[in-house]
């Protein structure tokens, strides 16, 4: 590890899968880190990579992936290169996986009793009974109600939002070091949506674990990631905190994306939207993959990647418009509002900090 | 669940009734009587025995004296044995072809089952692919053929089981395996199919997180969850085992109902072909009955309540 506050170290991942077509570059070139007890939200619209990037952490890659370069660092060990049997003793216990779909990841022919303690029953070596004893305090825990009446119920007699409750019960019930959620609410009602994150919130503080938040929906993120990844075609474009992607984004896809969600001030009747499509990956462009895509692209978006510009400690964005030598662009209307916000909430802070300066500073004076 | 086996029960007997029926009538319509083959009966004799059997009354009377006798217990008396009841005649003919019949769906259904799973696992592979051509090969050849086969290699040329005739357990196993080919393609086919799916379901994909081996996952998640759907197909599979039992019997010269079937269709033996049919019928409508009832067992999807389902 580089960092003794990291979990996991995600570290130059290159995934490709070998299909009829050719080869698809579906990861490429992808680093990334996982602080302890922290939220990291993984953005992207779909076929971004954001998926494969959490089925190479599970070891649970599809058969033709091949994982052509990069390191997971996880308590020392490179992930990529543990065994299957190690691997089963990784998953489940330290690293666990909610899904997106609760109404087809459980079993629909087993107890969910047995389900949720099914991994205290290979890992920990629980008898059944024992095993189900602790699967009801989970139960309780993830806020089933009647959980002693329904631990013998099937999957089928629960609710959408039960049944994700449930596979959260799965996930947490070896108090796993790392919870990775795969748009854990996308296939829920909103207002279900809302109690599901809500539970996680506050399931994490509970039992302390690191989540990596994978959606395409940035509305989600804002209330429950710490900080914010954002891929596009198989690579981070930009990552910071939840505030900086949010009011003071660097990357032209990350304007694209805050710009076609609807905020409380939309004022207009039709929501913007990114023209165009992802780049194919079986030929990822030359430069940089969102170019074709980017009214702001540069002569040099088309002819070279760009690198990572530093924009604070915890803020990076991979454009060309963060070079020095860029011309000075403005971002959309909606970006700047966001900015001028951020702005304002910043010297509100810087104020309220000062004064709470001053009164110490006084209330020393008195005291003195 | 005592409501609606009394549902299901009716509805057997009623199915009963109508498959009665629409057999006499066309049975009547076969070409020949009794006595085609009894050229050296004067007409005279021919007309004392048609009246002795009630055979000069018209059809629709001969019908309904029918099902009056047999809703009294009494199926008749065979024409080819002129002694016999045909309630005797089934009952002392069913052993061999339960045993057969019974022998060559576990043995099919189970040798089905797993390679069917194995295909599944092994999925385009070359393991898959033999599983596959098996199962074709099952399907595609006929049992009157297997069963020729059979006979050649492993009684003529190998000498390993007796050709034909009944006498023991050695005697079955030739007539089982011919008669097991089909429900064990069909049974591979359909598991490897259900089993695909399964494979790729969510569920599996969570079972995996958990951490689970392969084989264990296997095992707790995706057998049962195979072999659910496999129920259904169990009742058209002991239709064809009931059909090729007919050939197969003959063939092997097995002293059983379906070799009693085809000799009594031959020789217009009205009664037997009649109690015959009702034993098919029953069978199977008791196949498909205690198939749907082990359906809403071991799948709790579709447990049967009351009789709202």
């Amino acid at each position: 590890m580089e960092n003794q506050d990291n979990v996991l170290e995600v570290r130059n991942l290159e995934i490709n899968f070998d299909t009829f077509a050719g080869t698809v570059k579906a990861i490429r070139n992808v680093s990334f880190d996982l602080k302890k007890g922290e939220t990291l939200a993984i953005v992207g619209e779909s076929g971004s990579g954001k998926s494969v990037t959490t089925r190479a952490i599970m070891g649970l890659l599809a058969r033709n992936a091949k994982v052509a370069n990069g390191t997971i660092e996880y308590q020392d060990r490179d992930l990529l290169q543990l065994s299957e049997r190690d691997m089963e003793q990784i998953r489940g216990v330290d690293i666990a996986e909610i899904f997106q779909d609760p109404m087809t990841s459980l079993d629909p022919t087993m107890k969910i009793g047995r389900q949720i303690a099914e991994p205290l029953m290979i890992h920990k070596n629980m008898k059944k009974d024992q095993a189900e004893a602790e699967a009801l305090k989970m139960m309780k825990l993830v806020g089933i109600t009647n959980a002693e009446d329904r631990i013998n119920d099937y999957p089928h007699q629960f609710s959408g939002g039960m049944r994700q409750r449930i596979v959260i019960a799965i996930a947490l019930i070896n108090y796993p070091d790392i919870l990775i959620a795969d748009e854990p609410t996308t296939a829920l009602d909103v207002t279900i949506q809302a109690q599901i994150l809500h539970l996680m919130k506050e399931l994490q503080t509970k039992i302390n674990t690191s989540i990596i938040f994978i959606t395409h929906d940035l509305g989600v993120v804002a209330g429950m990631a710490d900080r914010v990844a954002v891929m596009y075609a198989g690579q981070i474009v930009e990552y910071g905190t939840v505030d900086e992607i949010f009011y003071d984004p660097k990357h032209p896809y990350t304007w694209g994306l805050l710009n076609s969600m609807p905020t409380l001030d939309t004022k207009e009747n039709t929501l913007p939207s990114i023209p165009g499509t992802p780049p194919d990956l079986l030929e990822p462009p030359v430069g940089d993959a969102f170019a074709a895509r980017n009214q702001y692209a540069l002569k040099i978006d088309t002819q070279k990647q760009p690198p990572f510009f530093k924009v604070s400690d915890t803020h990076s964005a991979a454009t060309w418009l963060l070079d020095p030598r860029a011309p000075k662009v403005t971002p959309p209307a909606t970006i700047l509002e966001r900015q001028k916000k951020y702005a304002a909430m910043h010297e509100k802070a810087v104020a309220e900090a000062k004064r709470a300066e001053q009164e110490q500073h006084r209330s020393g004076e008195e005291e003195g | 669940m005592a409501k609606y086996l009394a549902k299901r029960i009716f509805y057997l007997l009623l199915t009963l009734f109508i498959v009665i029926t629409i057999t006499f009538f066309l049975m009547k319509l076969l070409p020949g009587t009794p006595l085609t083959n009894q050229a050296k009966l004067s007409k005279s004799e021919i007309a004392v025995i048609y009246q002795q059997y009630g055979l000069d009354k018209p059809v629709w009377q001969q019908y309904l004296s029918y099902v009056w006798n047999a809703l009294h217990g009494d199926f008749g008396t065979s024409f080819q044995f002129s002694d016999q009841s045909v309630s005797y005649l089934i009952g002392s003919r069913i052993g061999p072809s339960l045993q057969i019949g019974l022998q060559a769906m576990v043995v099919g259904v189970l040798a089905g089952i797993t390679i069917g799973a194995i295909g599944a696992v092994r999925q385009n592979t070359w393991v898959d692919t033999t599983t596959t051509v098996i199962s074709i090969l099952g399907i595609s050849i006929p049992s009157f053929v297997l069963a020729v086969l059979l006979q050649y290699f492993l009684g003529f040329k190998l000498q390993w089981f007796p050709i034909a005739n009944w006498g023991g357990f050695m005697y079955t196993i030739l007539p089982t395996l011919a008669l097991a080919a089909s429900p064990l393609a069909e049974s591979a086919r359909f598991m490897r199919t259900e089993m695909v799916d399964v494979l790729n379901s969510d569920y599996i994909e969570l079972a995996k997180a958990k951490g689970m081996s392969k084989a264990k996952v296997i095992y707790h998640h995706a057998l049962r969850n195979s072999l659910i759907p496999l129920i259904t197909v169990v009742g058209p599979l002991a239709v064809g085992i009931m059909t090729g039992s007919m050939v197969v019997e003959n063939i092997f010269s097995i002293p059983g109902i379906g070799e009693q079937f085809v000799k009594s269709v031959l020789t217009n033996d009205y009664p037997t072909i009649m109690g015959l049919t009702i034993v098919y019928s029953v069978m199977l409508m008791v196949v498909l009955l205690i198939t749907d009832i082990i359906y809403g067992i071991v799948d709790p999807r579709i447990r049967i309540t009351g009789g709202s389902n």
